[in-house]
């Protein structure tokens, strides 16, 4: 099993990401710079969080016309799998792997702090081993979380349960004080129409270990894992 | 010739950006403040002098990149 990471000018949890696969799960890693159009070999490819190109005129809006984004996308097509993490997320969105988009937190202030979210999609490959309505525990570090779409695309990936994550209290209420961000409906994950593309907001990659004092986050990168398996 | 694309929240998107100011407008005693919209303007400097061609040029380049039509309008206008 080859997780391949892509590394952004400005990614800057491209280390976490490969250190999960590698140290915490014994897998392969490879980084895949974003020039590259070779994802060598990767069995699943994850857009790590960061600042991708600074961040300028819109996250993640430069770095989907880097020449990595075209592979991924074919890749996606024929039912890889792919993990936008945070920033990565922005890109899958800008890049229109999945639908909507980001506006700056409701705030205005970048967040960053421990979350309560609910599982409400376990039949994706990075969430198959958390039991569906399941509440998970996992940081955010953001300033444009606040999720948006048309009203009528909200209503498609609610009605194809499309939303993976949802904010949430710890009891897995899912209330209006629960959202850091303004996310509409409190959505803070989505995946794509086939399920193989997800995107969140929340960092699995900063809470995968006992060391860090949380260690859920793990079990994002082990269904992947556990997913290939089967294939 | 100059071109400018102004690029800002569509009609209907909540603009967190937009109220603040409002709000901050209100609180420096600009009462007659009813609301803002905060946007971005790109002043393009463009090669050639067919200003139908640099209008098309730049409505695809808001289209491309400069706006993201998810969320936001924009309009293009040749300056000079």
């Amino acid at each position: 099993m080859k997780f391949g990471i892509v590394v952004f000018p400005g990614s800057n949890c491209d280390e976490d990401c490969h250190h999960v696969a590698t140290q915490l799960l014994g897998c392969e890693a490879e980084y895949i710079w974003h020039h590259d159009t070779d994802l060598k070999g990767s069995d699943a490819v994850i857009l790590p969080g960061g600042f991708a190109y600074g961040d300028y005129l819109r996250a993640g809006a430069l770095a989907r016309f880097s020449p990595v984004m075209e592979s991924v996308a074919s890749f996606a097509k024929k039912g890889g799998p792919v993990l936008g993490i945070c920033n990565g997320f922005q890109v899958l969105l800008e890049a229109g792997l999945l639908p909507g988009a980001m506006q700056i937190n409701r705030g205005l202030r970048y967040v960053c702090k421990d979350v309560s979210l609910k599982v409400e999609n376990d039949a994706t490959p990075f969430t198959s081993l958390y039991p569906k309505g399941s509440v998970v525990t996992m940081p955010i570090g953001h300033m444009e979380g606040n999720y948006t779409a048309p009203p009528d695309v909200l209503d498609t990936l609610e009605r194809d349960g499309r939303v993976v994550f949802r904010y949430c209290e710890r009891d897995g209420r899912v209330t209006d004080a629960a959202n850091p961000n303004g996310a509409a409906r409190g959505i803070a994950g989505i995946c794509s129409r086939e399920g193989n593309v997800v995107g969140l907001m929340p960092h699995p990659d900063r809470c995968a270990e006992k060391l860090l004092g949380n260690d859920q986050g793990l079990q994002m990168f082990a269904s992947a894992v556990a997913a290939m398996a089967a294939r | 010739m100059k071109v400018e694309v102004r690029v800002y929240p569509k009609e209907g998107v909540l603009d967190p950006q937009g109220k603040a100011i409002a709000a901050a407008l209100g609180r420096l005693g600009h009462g007659t403040v009813r609301d803002v919209r905060a946007g971005k303007v790109f002043f393009i400097d463009v090669a050639g002098g067919d200003a139908r061609a640099a209008e098309a040029d730049a409505k695809k380049m808001a289209e491309e990149l400069l706006a993201n039509t998810v969320i936001e309008g924009y309009d293009v206008r040749v300056v000079s």
